[in-house]
């Protein structure tokens, strides 16, 4: 938003600019979207078959309690009404207790988000890290073998089941070969040695010295992150393949390799370069996707995050937890999508 | 002399169904010359063979328990081994092809309509109907597609049905987005205008010119989807919020093998290579589909 600001005092004294204008429709759209991310959850827990009156009082209350209840729950207002109560809540950051854990829904969200964060981001980190080098390698050898390879990788990644990939590494890297940790964040024994800081372990146990609690986290990290960051890789390569390929056809290039400079320069800087604007968007976009494989990923790892704490829910029926966790994704998920089209914004001249 | 061939390869047509079997003819050569494409095709029906003929082919029913049989390794006696109840895993795997091809194609013939209608409505008509109509298929698309999923079995309850419906209210907005994209460019031109000219009603131009304009790259994206939609419901079984037992469904197959993997290591690897495989023929499939029918977005 700081964008904004800075274009409107620096662009034409026309007033309102354009650009405030285009920022301000994309702000729009986004509460608009959120509104109706609202109103699909709410919708989603009016159709539940649980009855929210009769879990609350129990079969055995008589008629007048169970209309006081169902009073107090607000149910006897009309659909419309129940839904602004419901906006307000969650805009004041209350979305109800978890019958599970008995807590707010969002203190459990809170205490299980950063151990999401840790992974995807480290997914993320090796997507891109091995994926965007493989794009450009894939695209400067057009048709030949390096490009089969990458495809073939890709496409891989595009049909395998998360959660299979997940049990087959497991199966391999620590039941045969005995070198990755078992499932969970850390071993039994470095359970809570570490204080609470940031919520990522790696990160908490480095700023307190404890270094075997760091390594041990690490050490189980490697593998579902690995796992994970496998389809981000499928995803990025393949995209920066194609951006390059664009890239490779334009004159500029030519024009940089006709002046003498060294491929590497070329593919490496001017090429790449280029692609790295709509690459934001890409990685950003699968980053969010990630946190959708991490559901399945953390069931399999037993991974304490928000993945697997919306599957335990969803098999308790704990539907205030269920609804909560699919909000804080749904909006990660705008949020992620908003971020990345105001970076590109600001990152790209031309969509000015 | 005129042969098949040469009647199928003909510069001039000499009529309207001429014409389109020259098309097809061609489109199928094409498809054809690509190993890969072929591949995916046999998956694919291989896929829907061992569905139809699953009580043939399956050497004991799926749902026979016999405990002195449990947890044998897959050999001669049973292909692919037996499961925690000593049932044999290749029958479940056979008939468990029967449920995938049950949730893809109901997926495919109620989500792919519905983002039919509402992408060439949409952009056919656009003004306000345009603009609401999108911004309710952009709210479906901030979501993650698992995740919504997830909460619409919740609400409704787990079950093969549910997950269907589940997954089908997740699927249709891409089918809106490309329709549009692809009506927006239709509606302009000038046949379009000359139907109009003769008076044709707004539906009868959207259900008698549009859409039929729209399926190459509609076909195209469903194909390419299924793989997603396998992988979706997959992972609903796994969940448990799937295909309920005994039903053999190959999600939920692997999720009982992982109890067992490191000990039993074939119950849970067998049905993750038949989803994974099923899920790459639709993927090469649709890419060869691609470079054939709609060769402007490969």
């Amino acid at each position: 938003m700081t964008q904004t600001t800075v274009t409107a005092a620096t662009g034409s004294s026309r007033f309102p600019s354009r650009y405030v204008w285009a920022v301000l429709k994309v702000v729009g759209t986004v509460l608009l979207t959120f509104l109706g991310l609202l109103l699909i959850t709410f919708l989603i827990g009016r159709v539940v078959p649980v009855d929210p009156v009769l879990s609350a009082v129990g079969d055995r209350a008589s008629h007048d309690t169970y209309e006081q209840a169902r009073r107090e729950l607000g149910l006897h207002l009309p659909l419309w009404e129940q839904f602004l109560n419901y906006v307000l809540q969650v805009l004041k950051g209350e979305l109800g207790k978890s019958v599970l854990t008995a807590n707010t829904v969002v203190d459990d969200i809170k205490r299980v988000f950063p151990a999401t964060l840790e992974l995807a981001t480290t997914a993320t980190f090796l997507g891109v890290a091995f994926g965007v080098p493989m794009g450009v390698v894939a695209a400067v050898n057009q048709g030949r073998w390096p490009d089969q390879v990458v495809r073939l990788l890709g496409l891989f990644g595009y049909s395998m089941p998360v959660f299979w990939l997940g049990l087959m590494g497991l199966l391999l890297f620590y039941g045969i070969l005995d070198v990755a940790a078992a499932p969970g964040r850390v071993d039994f024994a470095n359970l809570d040695v570490v204080e609470t800081i940031t919520g990522l372990i790696v990160v908490d146990a480095a700023i307190q010295g404890e270094w075997e609690v760091f390594f041990d986290a690490l050490h189980h990290l490697v593998l579902p992150a690995s796992v994970l960051g496998y389809f981000s890789l499928a995803y990025i390569s393949r995209m920066t393949r194609s951006f390059m390929l664009e890239q490779l056809r334009q004159e500029y290039v030519t024009t940089a390799r006709v002046k003498g400079l060294s491929e590497t320069r070329v593919i490496w800087r001017h090429a790449l370069g280029n692609v790295m604007v709509p690459l934001i968007t890409v990685i950003a976009l699968s980053y969010a996707n990630l946190l959708e494989g991490s559901v399945l990923t953390e069931t399999v790892f037993a991974w304490p995050g928000l993945g697997l704490y919306l599957t335990n829910s969803l098999l308790a029926a704990d539907m205030n937890a269920v609804l909560g966790a699919t909000l804080v994704v749904g909006t990660i998920f705008i949020g992620i999508n908003l971020l990345s089209d105001l970076l590109y914004r600001l990152v790209d001249p031309r969509a000015k | 002399m005129i042969t098949l061939r040469t009647w199928l390869t003909a510069d001039t047509p000499t009529s309207r169904n001429h014409a389109r079997a020259i098309q097809a003819y061609l489109s199928w050569r094409a498809l054809a010359s690509n190993p890969l494409t072929v591949i995916g095709l046999l998956i694919v029906v291989a896929l829907v063979v061992f569905a139809a003929l699953a009580p043939l082919l399956a050497p004991q029913s799926p749902i026979a328990v016999d405990l002195t049989e449990r947890f044998i390794p897959p050999g001669a006696q049973h292909l692919f081994g037996t499961d925690e109840f000593g049932r044999d895993i290749l029958s479940r795997v056979l008939y468990g092809a029967r449920v995938t091809l049950y949730i893809v194609v109901l997926v495919a013939v109620t989500a792919a309509p519905v983002g039919l209608l509402v992408g060439t409505v949409a952009g056919y008509f656009g003004g306000w109907v345009d603009v609401v109509l999108m911004r309710i298929t952009d709210i479906f698309l901030a979501f993650p597609r698992l995740i919504l999923a997830l909460a619409f079995v919740a609400a409704l309850g787990p079950g093969i049905e549910n997950a269907v419906l589940a997954i089908a209210l997740t699927a249709w907005p891409p089918y809106a987005r490309i329709a549009r994209a692809e009506t927006l460019t239709i509606r302009t031109s000038d046949f379009i205008a000359a139907v109009r000219l003769q008076g044709a009603s707004g539906a009868r131009i959207v259900l008698g010119h549009v859409i039929p304009l729209c399926s190459s790259s509609m076909i195209v994206r469903v194909t390419l989807d299924m793989a997603g939609v396998i992988l979706t419901a997959a992972g609903l079984g796994f969940l448990g919020l799937g295909a309920q037992p005994p039903l053999a469904e190959w999600g939920a197959m692997v999720s009982t093998g992982r109890r067992y993997l490191l000990d039993f290591w074939w119950v849970a690897t067998i049905p993750g290579l038949a989803i994974f495989t099923v899920s790459l023929g639709f993927n090469l499939l649709g890419d060869g589909l691609r470079d054939v029918l709609d060769p402007k977005n490969s």
